[in-house]
């Protein structure tokens, strides 16, 4: 951003072109998941819906991507106080947190099964079915983020070459929030709307 | 990040970048010039002629299935020997012909209106019209083509398995699309079908993240909103839609495949199939997957109409030589179609068993988007209005465009009203509505949109005998072959079938179908003649001597006759007026770099 500036110095400060290509990202994700819990409303008020309790370690993994939230923004901070230690730290500690999530999730889901909650199959009904789809979809988008965190990862052990441009990271970090927000909305979804 | 820095992406070299540095920084081979270019013009390129191989194949197997409903008794040996199997003595049969009729829909409607239209122009056009060395991300825009290129051989080769590609209709519907058992394109076919769509959907959400990105943030000094022509709006409206709309047939499909692959019910219920018997799944709703497809399906038909919209408007006003006429009602119906297209789709499923009350409101809605399409057509109406019209093959297929977009767009009227739809749909009627309307309209504005920049992509010109046979045949033709069915749709006659010489009320038309098809072979003959006209003139057409032929304002006739990859040598030209000066103040045209004079009349 530095460099624009200097390039064109009387122009406004515009949102960086990749910053702004993943919110139109982050758009075109949300309607996903909102075409998926509308068909699930839709399912819902017919006939042959299955209704289950939520396994309690989705309370637990929703703790946990609080967390990671929290520690992908003092990771940035850290980065752009040129703190490199503690940033590297920071950003180890965020992927370790949404590859625990993951695993809760899963965990969630050989819950149900332990419950015999059947999540396909022949036996399945489609409200457990949904529960899966839309959660396995989510456990995906945090893992694609959890994948751009390693190459950013990767970027700061690096000693070679120094790294002092904040945008790849600020762009991992808003993927982050919004994953963060999106499992917020399917949890509350799950429990109070759907 | 500035555009200089999106082409040479090394951060380092960015302040260095000034002059005509340009030329000589580029050292390209075979493989990064042609296949793995990130250069939005060859990116272009490569959409534009994938699009024709799939427009061929499909409108060949139009021609085939043209054939069968044209001649429904006779036999033709040489069938069998290019089609084997699937044509026995000579006749196709009833599988292959659900086939043919299947992947033309799907193949047209995704792989050549869709990849083949917007992903050619909005490529071409963006960077040019709006003053940027490159897209947003130029390395998105390679993977969003090569997305579309497995997609496309993935869909290829659904046609070659022992069983057949994908037949239960393009738009999939399950039980037909979700259960192996049901048809023979039902098996590999149809898993064949479902990767091939969703490689697609992604090709065409990576391409629409760029589009978006690289008009609002990677506009020249100047050039505001309301100074950007009409094609850039068109594009940027087609590509809002394909953002929102696009992962919701994702989200659909991938319920499809839980359904068909791992025994969810989501669509499935305990159907019975003649000789698998009672399905063990329980409680599934097919409607859902009507919900979620035209969620998609009908917006996908504004993709496919705002590109061909925005050329149309670009073209007559520069061939009428007069400013377009209204250019911000323009826009406002663009955005008011844009809208409506997300409030529109169960006007597709109003024989669903739809509550008539919700069927109501959204024939309300649907009839609304007369308002935006009116004002468009009478704005094009009026800009051609004693206009100083050039007749070149480009504006004759803009103004074909605005013919059958109000032939089509009438009998959306009557297609858009509940009771009547009780009648008509799934008739001939629908086919003449959609085709008109969508189809052949919007391959018109891609003709259009090939002729009028044909001399800015190849630096030549194709040649104009053969454009205007090419387009007088095309238009006599289309209307010939879809205003019959119009007809056939109003006495009745459904869609889909294999042979209607065995119904007593359909017979009447035997003939009417001869004649169809017949004319469907003679227009799909003078397409290879244009496609004739495309290879040789690359290498063999007239060239282009001047910079700016047309005599346009817009920014790509200001630069090389064949640019580079970066687009113009030295600095990107600044803006300083709206698109469309023309015969003002005396002028012919008045290009947008040119500042406004102090003498000038008023100015945009």
């Amino acid at each position: 951003m530095m460099m624009t500036a200097i390039q064109q110095p009387n122009r406004p400060q515009r949102l960086h072109p990749h910053k702004f290509t993943l919110w139109v990202a982050i758009g075109s994700i949300v309607m996903m998941f909102a075409g998926l819990t509308s068909a699930y409303i839709v399912k819902k008020n017919q006939s042959n819906w299955l209704e289950f309790q939520l396994p309690v370690i989705f309370r637990y993994s929703t703790a946990v991507i609080l967390v990671s939230s929290l520690t992908m923004h003092l990771a940035l901070k850290a980065f752009k106080a040129r703190e490199m230690g503690r940033y590297r730290m920071l950003i180890s500690t965020t992927a370790l947190l949404g590859l625990l999530f993951i695993t809760l999730q899963y965990l969630g889901f050989r819950n149900l099964e332990a419950q015999h909650i059947a999540l396909v199959g022949e036996k399945s009904n489609s409200s457990a079915s949904f529960l899966f789809v839309i959660t396995g979809l989510h456990m995906v988008h945090v893992l694609g983020g959890v994948i751009a965190l390693l190459v950013i990862f990767a970027r700061a052990f690096r000693t070679r070459i120094k790294q002092y441009n904040s945008m790849p990271l600020e762009i991992a970090g808003t993927y982050w929030h919004f994953v963060d927000a999106l499992w917020i909305y399917l949890f509350v979804f799950y429990n109070w709307i759907g | 990040m500035s555009n200089e820095a999106v082409v040479h992406a090394h951060p380092g070299l960015a302040h260095e970048v000034h002059g005509d540095h340009h030329e000589h920084h580029h050292h390209e081979t075979f493989i990064t010039k042609y296949v793995f270019s990130q250069d939005h013009k060859m990116i272009a390129k490569q959409f534009l002629i994938t699009g024709m191989v799939w427009a061929v194949l499909g409108g060949l197997m139009s021609v085939l299935f043209r054939l069968q409903l044209g001649y429904p008794d006779a036999t033709f040996p040489w069938l069998e020997d290019i089609l084997g199997k699937w044509a026995k003595g000579g006749r196709i049969s009833d599988s292959a012909y659900y086939a043919l009729v299947t992947t033309h829909g799907t193949v047209l409607v995704f792989f050549v209106l869709t990849a083949g239209l917007s992903g050619t122009f909005a490529n071409f056009l963006i960077p040019l019209q709006v003053g940027a060395r490159d897209m947003a991300s130029p390395f998105m825009n390679m993977l969003s083509y090569w997305f579309f290129f497995i997609a496309s051989v993935v869909m290829l080769s659904s046609l070659f398995v022992e069983t057949g590609p994908f037949s239960g209709g393009w738009t999939a519907y399950p039980p037909l699309s979700a259960l192996g058992s049901a048809s023979p394109g039902s098996k590999t076919g149809m898993d064949l079908w479902l990767i091939a769509m969703a490689l697609f959907v992604v090709s065409s959400l990576l391409g629409g993240l760029n589009y978006i990105a690289t008009i609002l943030n990677m506009r020249t000094k100047g050039m505001s909103m309301t100074r950007l022509p009409l094609t850039i709006w068109a594009l940027f409206f087609t590509a809002v839609l394909g953002v929102l709309s696009f992962p919701v047939l994702l989200s659909g499909f991938i319920l499809l495949i839980f359904d068909r692959n791992f025994g969810t019910s989501f669509y499935l219920s305990d159907i019975f199939v003649s000789g698998v018997g009672a399905l063990p799944n329980e409680g599934g709703s097919a409607i859902l997957y009507q919900h979620l497809f035209w969620f998609l399906g009908h917006p996908e038909v504004y993709i496919i109409l705002l590109p061909a919209m925005g050329m149309v408007s670009e073209i007559l006003s520069i061939n009428s030589r007069k400013p377009i006429f209204g250019y911000m009602a323009m826009v406002g119906s663009l955005f008011a179609i844009a809208i409506l297209a997300f409030l529109v789709w169960a006007h597709h499923m109003f024989v669903t068993g739809l509550n008539p009350f919700l069927g109501s409101v959204f024939v309300l809605l649907t009839l609304l988007i007369a308002v935006p399409s009116a004002i468009k057509v009478f704005n094009w109406l009026t800009t051609l209005w004693r206009g100083n019209i050039r007749f070149t093959p480009g504006m004759m297929f803009a103004i074909g465009f605005v013919s059958l977009f109000i032939s089509g767009g009438l009998t959306g009227i009557w297609l858009g009203n509940s009771a009547l739809d009780i009648h008509l749909h799934d008739t001939y009627f629908v086919i003449a509505h959609f085709h008109i309307v969508m189809g052949v309209a919007s391959m018109f504005g891609m003709f259009a949109g090939v002729y009028h920049w044909y001399p800015k992509m190849y630096g030549r010109y194709l040649n104009n005998t053969l454009g205007y046979i090419h387009f007088w045949v095309t238009i006599a033709g289309a209307y010939m072959i879809f205003w019959p069915m119009h007809y056939q749709g109003l006495a009745g006659m459904p869609r889909r079938y294999y042979d209607y010489s065995n119904w007593e009320s359909f017979k009447q038309f035997v003939e009417l179908n001869r004649f169809i098809s017949t004319v469907a072979m003679i227009v799909f003959a003078v397409q290879i003649l244009f496609l004739f006209n495309f290879f040789y003139s690359i290498f063999k057409g007239r060239k282009v001597t001047s910079q700016n032929p047309w005599g346009a304002t817009t920014l790509e006739w200001t630069a090389p006759i064949r640019p580079g990859h970066g687009n113009w040598t030295g600095e990107i030209p600044e803006v300083h007026r709206w698109a469309y000066d023309y015969g003002k103040d005396g002028k012919d045209f008045i290009p947008q770099t040119t500042p406004v004079g102090s003498d000038e009349s008023e100015h945009h």
